[in-house]
């Protein structure tokens, strides 16, 4: 390669490795700010902020959901299969909301540590399957669940 | 000075315009009918032929779109980072011709995974946009496809252009791994990959086959589409030479 070319060649990778390391950087720093929820184990640890309003991610706990018979308030656990954080919502919950499903709520913790959330979203897994597939599995008791890990990164 | 050739010889032929526009002139009819082929077979089997999600029901199939035109975007920028790169090491002109021709496919692709996406996270997640790291990723790919094409046609002088987008193609290139690594790094919304290279999808393959189908179908739709582009371009550039001259008198 001639010389004029290879300076061009060390021009560009600086450019590219340059650009890397300091968007590389910048994002470790930032990277509380980029996960879009806190855990239940961050949550009781205290890492997430008091007072504001947050996101918690988690699963919700088998036999937890317990709804209001007059009204739309429903409480249920979110876990990471280390802690568990209730969660209480008044509003129509999205289709795939279910035990065992992942969520993803947003609002305020109150003082008994209870997040009373203003939004549940779904957080739906990469598993995808025909529903005789499912029904399969259920029965075998061989469903794919998501790892508690998957709430904690 | 002479120089040790390194490369195969028809990749030193690619670069003369003539030959290029005649070597793309000669591949594009087979990938438009393997285009074809793939799209409506692809299209047909994923829409009626595999099953429905057992959470989802129907509304899952907007993967056989959402996941083929996300990949694409991102392969398509990673394409134009590296021809633009070309461009700039070996003032190769067919390089920035590449590369000045996939923007404007790769920006159609990301506002497309950008769109099946919201359409399917409404029913799914509800909630039509969330600012997670994938999808804001995503957004910022689309944008930097909008830069590449602006700057382009801001600057008059055409090698100038394409030295400039070539730098922002590059500079925008370390988006590529996060976009692919957000949902392993941090905490997402979106799921984390259904196709892995490593390992086996995380479906069965009566509904992984189509997909992949329809992946390797947009993979051919954007060959078409680049050629096509590729070959506009070079008649545009080269619109003062001999051949070309020749080629529109003998039409």
């Amino acid at each position: 390669m001639n010389p004029k070319r290879k300076k061009r060649l060390y021009l560009v990778l600086f450019i590219v490795v340059g650009v890397a390391v300091a968007v590389g950087l910048t994002m470790y720093a930032l990277s509380q700010n980029i996960n879009l929820f806190y855990s239940p184990t961050q949550i009781a640890q205290q890492e997430a902020p008091q007072g504001r309003r947050i996101r918690a991610g988690g699963m919700v706990v088998e036999g937890s959901v317990q709804r209001a018979a007059a009204d739309l308030d429903v409480t249920f656990d979110i876990t990471d299969y280390a802690h568990t954080v209730r969660v209480h919502y008044t509003g129509i919950l999205p289709d795939l909301f279910r035990e065992g499903q992942g969520i993803v709520a947003q609002g305020e913790i109150d003082a008994n540590g209870v997040l009373q959330a203003v939004e549940v979203l779904a957080k739906h897994d990469e598993n995808y399957m025909p529903p005789e597939v499912a029904d399969a599995l259920q029965k075998a008791g061989k469903m794919p669940m998501p790892a508690g890990q998957e709430f904690n990164k | 000075m002479a120089e040790k050739k390194w490369l195969p010889r028809w990749f030193y032929q690619l670069a003369s315009p003539r030959w290029c526009y005649q070597i793309c002139g000669k591949l594009l009819p087979w990938f438009t009918v393997a285009m074809l082929l793939l799209l409506v077979g692809g299209t047909a089997w994923s829409l009626a032929f595999a099953p429905a999600d057992y959470q989802q029901g129907n509304s899952f199939r907007i993967i056989y779109l959402h996941v083929p035109s996300a990949i694409l975007a991102q392969s398509c920028y990673m394409l134009m980072a590296v021809a633009g790169a070309i461009g700039l090491i070996w003032k190769m002109k067919i390089a920035d011709l590449v590369a000045k021709s996939c923007a404007p496919i790769g920006a159609s692709m990301a506002i497309l995974a950008l769109l099946t996406g919201a359409i399917w996270g409404k029913p799914t997640w509800g909630s039509w946009w969330v600012w997670d790291a994938r999808l804001t990723s995503m957004l910022v790919l689309f944008f930097l496809y909008l830069g590449v094409m602006a700057l382009n046609s801001a600057i008059e002088s055409e090698s100038t252009a394409a030295q400039a987008t070539a730098v922002l193609a590059l500079v925008g290139l370390v988006n590529i791994p996060i976009i692919k690594y957000s949902v392993e790094w941090w905490n997402t919304l979106h799921q984390p990959a259904t196709f892995k290279l490593t390992e086996k999808p995380a479906m069965p393959a009566e509904m992984w086959v189509p997909l992949l189908v329809m992946v390797i179908a947009f993979y051919c739709f954007f060959a078409v589409v680049l050629m096509m582009r590729l070959r506009n371009e070079i008649l545009r550039r080269e619109r003062r030479s001999g051949w070309v001259k020749e080629l529109l008198l003998s039409n």
